[in-house]
This record gives C-alpha cells, structure tokens and sequence, in this order.
C-alpha cells in the first residue's frame, strides 16, 4: 500500500518536472520503421494520384506525361455528364446512409428487448457484411430478374400493383432499389454499434426515470438518444465517406444504367480510367470528389458541434 | 421499505404495459427477418436443387431434396478450391503485414498528440475521402513497373496500401483507450520505452490487433475491383473473381453451382463475424469516438 502510495508522489513529482513525458520522445523512433512502408505503400501513391489530376496523362506504355496546370479542373466545370453522376452520387450516398441508419437503428432497439427469435435476428444481421459484395450483388440481381426472380413471384402472388416491375432495369425504380440494396448492405455495421451503445445504458438509469413518472417517449429522448449521440454521428460521417466513393455494388447490379440513372461519380471516374484511359481526367474527378465530401463533413460537424455547445 | 416495494410496483407496471407494444414489435420482427433472412435462405435452397427444379417457372423455397452435386460441380469443375486457395493466402499475408506495420505506427500517433500526429491523422482521413478507384491508377503502374502484375504479392501491395490507413486508425483508438497512467508508471519504474510498447502496451492491445487483423482479412477476402484490374491468369484470380466470371459467362444457366460457390464463399466472413461481432463493431469506430 505503501509503496504505491510512494509511486505516486514520485509520479506526480516526474510529472511536474516532466520526466513521466521524457519516455515519449523516444518512441517515435520505434515507430519509423512503420512509417517507411506506410510512406512508400500509402502516401506516395495517393499524392501521386493528386499529381495525376494536374497532368495529361493517359493509359499506354511509354506515353509523354506533361503537366498542364489546371487543366483537367476548367474541363470538368463545364461537364454536364459528370455534374448529372455527382448530383446522383450525393443521392446516391445521403440516402444510403440514412435508410441504413434507420433501419438499422430499429433492429437495434428490438434486438435490445427480450424477445423470442433473437438469436436467430442476431445472426440474421450479420449476414450482410459478412457476404462478399460480389456475391451480394450476384444474389439480388438473380432475386430481382425481371421475368422469374422470387421476388417478382412472391410481388405477383401478394398482388402488389406493378409487381411485374423491372426493378432494376426501369428508368423509376433502379436508383430507389439500388438504393434499397445499398442499405441491406449498410445496416449491420450500424446495428452493431448502436446496439454496443444501447447496451452501454445502466438499467437503473431506466427504472430511475420510470419511478420519476417519465414516460416511454420521455426515456427515449432523454436517455436513449443521447446513449447513441456520439456513435450516430460518427457512423453518419463514415457512411457517407464510404457511400459516396463506393461503386461495387452499383457496377454489378445495373452498371450505372438505365439510361444513367444509376451512375454515380466514383463509377463515371473508374469508366473515364480504365475504359477511355484518360487517367488525368479521372485524377481530377478523384479530386473534387475528395474536396466535395470535406466539405460536406466540415458542414456536417460543424453543425453537430454547435449542438453540443447549446446544450 | 415500502418506498421500495412501491417503486417495484412502478416498475412492474410500466413493464406491464409493453405488452401494448408486442404486436407492432412482432410485425417488425417478422419483417427484418425477411429482409435480412429471404435472400440468403433463397440462395442456400438454390444451391440444393436440380437442374430440372431450377427449370420451374415457379421455384419453391423448399427444394424437393438434398442436391449436392451443385456443391461437389463448383468445387470439382470450376476451380473454386484454387481461387479460394488464392484468396486465403492473399488475405492472410495482407492482414499479417498490415497488423506488423500498423501496431508501432498507431502507437506513436496516438501517444505523440503534437503537429505529428494531427498529420497523420489529417493523411488518414484524406486516404479515406479519395477515391480508391483512382488510387489504382498509380498502384497499377507501380505494379507493372516492379513486375508483380497479375501475381499474388502484387495484390497483396495493393491491399496493404488499401488497407493499412483504417487499420491505423482502427488501432489508434485502441490505444488511446489504454491509460497513460500506466506506461508512465512503468516509465517510474525504470523502463526503457521499448520496454514499455512490448511488455505494457503490447498485452493490452492484443483483442485490438485481432479485431484488425479480422477486419484486414475479411476486406481482402472479399475484395473484387483491385483483384479484377490486376489479376488476368485463372490460376490466379481470387473467389470473388471466378464467382464474377462465373455469373457472367453461364451463371444464368447453372444457377444451382452459381448459388452453392457464393453460399460457400460467405461461410468464413460469416463464422469470423459470428465470433467476433461485438468486438468488431467497437473497434471499428474506436478511432472516431475516441478521437
């Protein structure tokens, strides 16, 4: 007891004259070695792909690359294709996300009950993000064939109107269901997490409220909601970072078709590079899309710190 | 005493009337099960039916039997055991290197809160918003370059680079969770800072370094468009490339074997996740919540 006692006044002593600190300054020297590959295989590669954004560079062996300023930026400003595939991205990305997080934020709460079948649910919501994109997109799009999918049967057999829909093959309805898939797809990491939260809350906090007379909706918004704050907010950022640069899914199941209905901006820069070899141009639709989710991200917040302040 | 009988009173009344709400909660529970469950019960009995029961216009979700010959004709036929030979490997060696490279480096970012580390973070986030699908411009060249296209260490590079700025940050919030306190306590007690990472840091990160490891793997397992640019030989692709292939080429025809190899190749994410779930999900937004 004694001796601990003692370690703390020495701590608190090498504290003050900083000798505790002194053992960090060394450790950076550990960490170089981790930095050199990080260096080479991370940030070399992606300030080249900056880089790319300012030359003409195109596919091909051998081909002069050439830097030519802003260049590739004046092209794209005035590329109504890509402004259309951007404003489909944001769609694309903002709707994903916050379907997911809906959705998923339900299977949380149930599956925070007592209730029966919930091992079965567990498992169930984990079956999304353990199935390899590739074969997500494989099964839906089996699912969702026009003539004899399953769900054009069981659509059929329920007598839904339009039930013979091409889902995602019309002009109306690729983009809500790519949309729809995307958020099957999104749903378990954001159940998972917000579940860890919900179960984060102390139950006498709960009974606490209930003997204070407050009622269901009460104890959700003043002891769920906020439980779930911090996590929400960062799954909202980090959903729509991945959405909006993702395109996986959407280039199996309709490849950015019908008609352009589906092709968001990640896709549209792939196509630029490996279809047409226009490697510069890419780079530099790589660029706004990086610049445009920074912003939104500031804003976003941005905006979720003055709420924190007003509280 | 009586106070507190009163308030169990109170809360066994309020517990009562949750019973109000078991209707509308099994109406929910039925349909999540069905979003999340239909799709995957539909490819497993897919996989179990004959060619002839495959033909029906309106299939069952019953198949009539146990089919197996899907199962024995995707691994037999299609070289499925290569590729998911291919895949193990490549994401085995990825997550290796990845926990190797990341651990010392999350350490110091996480320690050293200075201009040092807001750069790194700054670079981690960034690596995040750029899109992947250009970063694969110069990563192809390189490739080239060195010789390693179309081979298994060349993917490997490439999913080291994809994966190692999350893994960073996934790691980096779990150091941040262990207290300071305690290195600095072993720092009192004489040792050196070496010491310190091995003996201190190290038994403590350990269910931190697992869920990235995990995490690092099953992203390689299932990776696709890296492995479709960089990958042209069949005996190199991996799962997801011959499942892709195979949808494309006949997959409309031989969807039992269609749906028996993509059952198959999610069995090992979903035993993985099954195992580790809540571990997973903490560690991968440890780095955002705890900054």
């Amino acid at each position: 007891m004694s001796n601990t006692a003692v370690k703390d006044v020495k701590l608190k002593k090498a504290k003050k004259s900083g000798k505790a600190k002194l053992y960090n300054r060394g450790a950076w020297i550990y960490a170089l070695p981790a930095f050199i590959p990080l260096v080479l295989l991370s940030v070399v590669p992606l300030s080249q792909a900056v880089w790319t954004a300012f030359t003409d560079s195109v596919a091909g062996f051998d081909v002069k690359v050439s830097f030519i300023g802003f260049e590739n930026f004046r092209r794209l400003a005035g590329d109504t294709l890509f402004w259309q595939s951007f404003k489909i991205g944001i769609i694309w990305a903002v709707s994903v996300t916050f379907l997911a997080l809906f959705l998923g934020f339900g299977l949380a709460l149930l599956l925070n009950q007592k209730l029966r079948f919930l091992g079965l649910m567990r498992v169930l919501s984990l079956v999304p993000w353990a199935m390899p994109p590739v074969v997500v997109a494989i099964m839906w799009s089996l699912l969702l064939r026009p003539q004899s999918g399953p769900i054009v049967d069981l659509f059929t057999a329920l007598h839904i109107p339009g039930a013979k829909t091409d889902w995602l093959g019309d002009f109306n309805t690729a983009l809500p269901t790519v949309i729809l898939i995307g958020a099957w797809v999104g749903m378990p990491v954001i159940t998972v997490s917000i579940l860890a939260a919900l179960q984060g809350i102390p139950t006498e906090m709960v009974e606490a409220a209930i003997i204070d007379g407050a009622n269901a909706w009460k104890r959700f918004r003043y002891i769920t909601l906020p439980a779930i704050r911090a996590i929400t907010s960062a799954l909202i950022a980090l959903n729509i970072i991945w959405n909006f640069s993702s395109f996986g899914l959407v280039f199996v199941l309709t490849a950015g078709g019908p008609g352009g209905k589906t092709f968001v901006p990640a896709l549209f820069a792939y196509n630029e590079a490996f279809k047409y070899g226009n490697f510069g141009y890419a780079a530099s639709m790589g660029v706004v899309m990086a610049l445009a989710i920074v912003g939104m991200l500031s804003i976003y917040l941005r905006a979720t710190k003055k709420e924190d302040t007003q509280r | 005493m009586s106070t507190t009988s009163k308030q169990t009173v109170v809360i066994a009344v309020e517990k009562k009337k949750r019973k109000y709400y078991l209707i509308p909660t099994y109406i929910a529970v039925v349909f999540y099960v069905l979003f999340l469950g239909f799709p995957f019960i539909w490819m497993f009995s897919t996989s179990l039916k004959t060619p002839y029961e495959l033909l029906q216009l309106h299939p069952s979700l019953i198949p009539d039997g146990f089919y197996w010959q899907n199962y024995i004709d995707i691994i037999e036929k299609r070289g499925l055991i290569n590729s998911a030979k291919n895949s193990f490997v490549i994401a085995i060696l990825t997550a290796v290197l990845t926990t190797v490279f990341t651990v010392p480096a999350a350490y110091a970012i996480a320690r050293l809160r200075k201009v040092f580390s807001g750069v790194a973070t700054g670079w981690i986030l960034i690596s995040q918003v750029f899109p992947v699908s250009l970063v694969i411009i110069p990563l192809f060249m390189a490739v080239r370059r060195i010789g390693l296209l179309d081979t298994i260490w060349g993917l490997v590079l490439v999913y080291l680079v994809a994966s190692l700025p999350f893994a960073l940050w996934m790691l980096k919030g779990y150091v941040s969770s262990i207290p300071v306190d305690l290195e600095e306590a072993g720092a009192m007690d004489g040792a050196s800072s070496f010491q310190i990472l091995v003996r201190i840091v190290f038994p403590l990160l350990v269910p931190g370094i697992v869920a990235t490891a995990l995490f690092t793997f099953l992203n390689s397992w299932n990776e696709f468009f890296f492995a479709l640019v960089l990958i042209q030989s069949p005996e190199n692709e991996t799962l997801p490339l011959t499942l892709a292939r195979f949808m494309g080429s006949e997959g409309q025809v031989l969807l039992g074997p269609l749906a028996a190899g993509a059952f198959l190749a999610t069995i090992p994410s979903l035993v993985i996740f099954g195992i580790m779930q809540r571990k997973l999900a903490s560690g991968l937004l440890a780095g955002a919540v705890k900054g």
